[in-house]
C-alpha cells in the first residue's frame, strides 16, 4: 500500500516537473547562434594560447624569433575568429 | 519507509529512461522543449536517488533491521560513524551510491551547459540517462536495497570489521565519485561523435569534471593504500590486488586523457586518441565496479560475490560496442587539424607520456585478468604476483617520472636546442649534485633502480621549482611585485599550468616514497614473551606487558574484546612506546558456545606506527589465545544461555587471566623508510589538482577578455 501510494505521488510529481517545458513553445534556434557560440569558445581558447606563448617566451622557453612568429600566427587566427564573429553579429571592427 | 524507497527507485528507472528518450527525440527533431524536459528528468532522477539514499541512511542510523540490508550490514553495537558507512559496504547500497552520485554529477553538468553545447548536451543527457537506467535496473530487478524481512531480527550481523577504519569510510565514495565523474566526459564525447562536432567544445565543457573525477579517484586510491598499510596487518600499502588494480587502471588512462585533451584544445590534434581514451576510461571505471562486485577474481577487497556479474558484463560489452562503432563511423570527422611541428615540443612529449600511461594500464590489465585468461586457455587458474607487476611496471614508472620532468619545460609547437639547453641546465645540475650526495652519504647505490628514481625525482622537483622561479621572476620584472605576491599572482593567473606542475611535483614525491620503502624496507617476525626484546634497523624493541580491553578498543571500532601489547622502543636517545592490538569480533553463528562466539568471528590487526619523515616503525601483534581455549570451553558448558552481564563477567575474567599469565605473542615489525612521502606526495598532488580545477573569477576573466579584445580589435581594424 505504502509502495503504491508513494509510486503514485512520485510519478505525479515527476510528470509535473518534466512536462512543464512541453507546455510552453519551444524556442527556435538558428545555425547562426550555434556558430557564434562555437566561435566564442574558440576565441577564448586562442586568447589562452597567446597568453601561454607569451609566458613561455618570458620564461626563456621560446626564443624571441620563435615567439614573434608564433604570436603573429596565433593573432592572425584570433583575428580571423573575431572577423567571423563580427560578420555574424553584424558589427564592424571598430564597434568591438 | 522501505516502500517509499522502492518507489523512488522504480520511478527513478522510468525517469532515467524518459530522460534518454526525450533528449534523443528533442535532439533529432530539433525540439528544444523536449530537450529541456529530458534535462529536467535528470534533475528529478537526482532528487529521487537522494531521497532513496536518505531513507536508507536513516534506516542504518536507527538500526531498523526490518530492512534486509541493515540486518546484513549493521548492528546496534556498530559505532554511529560506521553505521553511516555501512550503506556503501553492501552491494545494493553501493549501487545506490553510484546512481545517486551519477544523478548529481549529471544534473550539475547539464545545468552548467543548459545554454551552451546545444547539439551535444541532449545526446550527453541521453547517455547519462541510459547509464543511470542501467544502475537503477540492477537495483529494481536484482539487488533492491529496500528489500524487507518478514520478521525483523533483534540484532544485525554487523559491519565487516575490516571496514571499520576511517579511511574506509571515505575510500569507496571517493572511488565511486571518480568512476562516476568520468561518465561525464564520456557522455559528452559520445554526444560530440553523434553530432559530428568533434572540435574542442565538449572538452572545454567537461575538462573540469574530468579533473574532479581524476582527483577523487586518486584520493580514493591513496586512502585505500593507507587503509591497507594500517589495517590489513601485512605492512604494505599496495599488493597488486585485482580490486586495487581495478581502481588504478581508469586513473592511469584518465591521466593520459587529461594530458592529451590539452593537445586537442591547443592544436586540434589527437582527436581519435582522445575519444578513445575517454571511452576506455569509462569502460575501465565500469570494470572497476564490476570487479569489486562480481567476485570473478579472488581479492581481499571483494566483499561477497554477487548476482549481477552477467548484467555488468553485458553492459560493459554494449558500451565498448557503442564506443568503437561510433569512433569508426566518425573517423573522417576526427582528422587532426594540425601536424606535429617538432619532436621536441610539449605535444610530442604529451603523446609519449600517454603511450607510457596506456602501456602501464595494459600491463596491469593483463596481470589482473591473467588468472581468467590462463583458466580459459589451459583450464588451470594461474596468477601473477607482485614480483611480476613490479618487474614490468618499474621501468615504465621511471620513464613516466622522467617525462613528467621534461614535459613542463617544453613549449608548445617547438623548442630550439639552445633554449632546451638553457632550461635543462639547472635541473640537470641539481640532479647531478643529488646523485653525488646520495652516493657519498647513503647506501642508495645498493638498489640501482631506486637510486635512478631518486635522481629522477630530484630532476622533476628542480624543473618544477625552476618553473615557479622563472615565472615569478618574469612577473617581477614587469610588475615589481615582491616574491610571495608574484608567486601567488603567477599561480592564480595560470592555474591550469601551475596547478599541473604541483601535481607533477606531488607524484614525484610519491614515487620517492615508493622507491625508498620498497627497496630499503626491513622486516622481522618474532615471537616474544613479556620482558624479551629484539632489534630492527637499530631500534631495540622490548615487549613490556600484554593488554586486554573489553567493550571499547582504542580504535573505536566497537570490538567487544581486544588483546594487545605494550612495547618500549629505544634507539640512541630516542624512546617511545607502541601499542599494537588485535580486535576480536563476535560471530553470529548460533552453533557456537555463548563465550566462544566472542573469539570465533572476524579478527583484525590494529597496528601501531611511529610515523616519521625518514622512516616509519610499523608494529603488529598476533596474540596467542590458545591458552584460553580450555577455560572458554568450560565457560561455554557452564554458562550456556547466560545473560549479558554474566557473559561480560566471564570475558573480564578471561581478559584478566590473559594479562596475568600471558603466553608469548607473535610480532611483525617493519622499518620502512620514506613511506610518509607517499602520503605527502599524494596530498601535494591533490592540492595541485584543486589549484588547476579552481574556476577563474568571472570578474577577472571579463577584464582579461576585454584587454585582449581591445588589443586584437585594434589589429583587426588595421588589417
Amino acid at each position: 500500500m505504502e509502495y503504491a501510494l508513494a509510486l503514485f505521488v512520485l510519478a505525479a510529481l515527476v510528470a509535473l516537473a518534466v512536462a512543464a517545458p512541453l507546455r510552453g513553445r519551444g524556442e527556435e534556434e538558428s545555425l547562426e547562434s550555434r556558430r557564434i557560440e562555437e566561435l566564442g569558445a574558440a576565441k577564448e581558447a586562442k586568447y589562452r594560447e597567446i597568453r601561454d606563448a607569451e609566458l613561455d617566451h618570458r620564461m626563456g622557453k621560446l626564443s624571441a624569433a620563435d615567439w614573434r612568429g608564433l604570436d603573429r600566427e596565433l593573432r592572425d587566427e584570433a583575428i580571423e575568429i573575431l572577423r567571423e564573429l563580427d560578420r555574424l553579429e553584424g558589427r564592424s571592427p571598430g564597434e568591438r | 519507509m522501505a516502500g517509499v524507497g522502492s518507489a523512488c527507485l522504480t520511478i527513478g528507472l522510468l525517469t532515467a529512461l524518459y530522460a534518454a528518450g526525450a533528449s534523443i527525440y528533442g535532439a533529432v527533431g530539433g525540439r528544444r522543449e523536449w530537450v529541456d524536459s529530458g534535462r529536467r528528468a535528470i534533475y528529478c532522477l537526482a532528487a529521487l536517488c537522494v531521497v532513496a539514499f536518505a531513507i536508507l541512511e536513516a534506516a542504518f542510523l536507527r538500526s531498523d533491521f526490518s530492512f534486509a540490508l541493515v540486518a546484513e550490514g549493521s548492528s546496534t553495537d556498530t559505532p554511529t560513524f560506521y553505521k553511516v558507512t555501512a550503506l556503501w559496504a553492501t552491494q545494493d547500497g553501493s549501487l545506490l551510491l553510484w546512481a545517486t552520485l551519477l544523478g548529481l554529477f549529471s544534473s550539475a553538468v547539464l545545468f552548467l551547459t543548459r545554454r551552451s553545447l546545444r547539439d551535444i548536451a541532449p545526446w550527453a543527457a541521453a547517455v547519462l540517462g541510459g547509464v543511470a537506467a542501467f544502475f537503477l535496473f540492477l537495483m529494481v530487478g536484482f539487488e533492491n536495497p529496500f528489500n524487507t524481512l518478514a520478521v525483523a531480527p533483534a540484532e544485525g550481523a554487523g559491519l565487516n570489521p575490516l571496514l571499520r577504519h576511517p579511511a574506509m569510510m571515505i575510500h569507496p565514495p571517493m572511488l565511486y565519485t571518480g568512476y562516476v565523474g568520468f561518465s561525464i566526459p564520456f557522455a559528452f564525447a559520445v554526444g560530440a561523435l553523434v553530432t559530428r562536432r568533434t572540435g574542442a567544445d565538449w572538452i572545454r565543457a567537461t575538462r573540469r569534471f574530468a579533473l574532479v573525477a581524476w582527483t577523487f579517484l586518486g584520493t580514493g586510491i591513496m586512502l585505500g593504500a593507507l587503509w591497507s598499510y594500517t589495517e590489513l596487518g601485512w605492512g604494505g600499502y599496495w599488493a597488486w590486488d585485482p580490486v586495487e588494480n581495478a581502481s588504478l587502471m581508469p586513473w592511469l588512462v584518465g591521466t593520459a586523457f587529461i594530458h592529451s585533451i590539452m593537445v586537442q584544445e591547443k592544436r586540434g590534434m589527437l582527436k581519435i586518441w582522445n575519444v578513445s581514451l575517454v571511452c576506455a576510461t569509462f569502460v575501465l571505471a565500469l570494470l572497476g565496479t564490476f570487479l569489486v562486485r562480481s567476485g570473478i577474481l579472488e581479492s581481499i577487497h571483494a566483499f561477497g560475490a554477487s548476482t549481477i556479474g552477467v548484467q555488468f558484463l553485458v553492459f560493459i560489452c554494449a558500451v565498448i560496442a557503442l564506443s568503437v562503432g561510433l569512433i569508426l563511423a566518425r573517423l573522417p570527422h576526427l582528422r587532426s587539424e594540425a601536424k606535429l611541428d617538432s619532436l621536441v615540443s610539449r605535444e610530442a612529449f604529451f603523446l609519449l607520456n600517454n603511450l607510457v600511461l596506456v602501456g602501464l594500464c595494459l600491463v596491469i590489465l593483463w596481470g589482473t585478468f591473467f588468472p581468467l585468461i590462463s583458466e580459459a586457455l589451459t583450464g588451470r587458474e594461474a596468477s601473477v604476483g607482485p614480483p611480476w607487476f613490479n618487474r614490468l611496471t618499474t621501468p615504465l614508472a621511471l620513464v613516466l617520472v622522467l617525462l613528467s620532468g621534461i614535459g613542463p619545460v617544453l613549449a608548445w609547437r617547438r623548442v630550439t636546442p639552445g633554449a632546451l639547453r638553457r632550461i635543462l641546465l639547472a635541473p640537470l645540475g641539481f640532479t647531478a649534485v643529488t646523485l653525488a650526495v646520495l652516493l657519498a652519504l647513503t647506501d642508495a647505490a645498493q638498489s640501482p633502480l631506486s637510486l635512478l628514481m631518486f635522481c629522477l625525482v630530484a630532476f622533476v622537483l628542480a624543473v618544477v621549482g625552476q618553473e615557479f622561479w622563472r615565472g615569478a621572476s618574469a612577473r617581477r620584472t614587469i610588475t615589481g611585485e615582491a616574491w610571495p605576491r608574484a608567486l601567488a599572482r603567477l599561480t592564480g593567473r595560470n592555474r591550469r599550468r601551475y596547478g599541473g606542475y604541483l601535481v607533477h611535483a606531488g607524484i614525484a614525491v610519491l614515487f620517492l616514497g615508493v622507491a625508498g620503502s620498497s627497496a630499503f624496507l626491513e622486516q622481522r617476525d618474532v615471537r616474544l614473551a613479556p620482558g624479551e626484546s629484539f632489534e630492527i634497523d637499530g631500534y631495540r624493541v622490548t615487549y613490556r606487558e600484554p593488554t586486554a580491553a573489553l567493550g571499547g578498543d582504542d580504535s573505536g571500532t566497537g570490538a567487544p574484546i581486544s588483546f594487545g601489547a605494550v612495547l618500549d622502543v629505544r634507539k640512541g636517545d630516542e624512546r617511545f612506546t607502541l601499542r599494537p592490538s588485535r580486535n576480536f569480533y563476535s560471530s553470529g553463528d548460533p552453533s557456537l558456545g555463548t563465550i566462544s562466539r566472542f573469539f570465533e568471528g572476524e579478527a583484525t590487526s590494529e597496528v601501531d606506527v611511529r610515523w616519521g619523515l625518514r622512516k616509519d616503525l610499523w608494529l603488529a601483534v598476533r596474540p596467542d589465545i590458545a591458552s584460553l581455549e580450555r577455560p572458554i570451553a568450560e565457560a561455554d558448558a557452564k554458562f550456556a544461555d547466560s545473560p549479558g552481564e554474566v557473559q561480560a563477567l566471564i570475558l573480564a575474567a578471561l581478559a584478566e587471566r590473559y594479562r596475568a599469565d600471558p603466553p608469548p605473542a607473535v610480532f611483525r615489525a617493519i622499518a620502512s623508510p620514506l613511506v610518509a612521502w607517499i602520503w605527502i606526495g599524494g596530498a601535494i598532488a591533490v592540492l595541485g589538482a584543486l589549484v588547476a580545477m579552481w574556476p577563474v573569477p568571472e570578474a577577472r576573466l571579463r577584464r582579461v577578455r576585454a584587454l585582449y579584445s581591445a588589443r586584437l580589435g585594434k589589429e583587426l581594424s588595421r588589417a
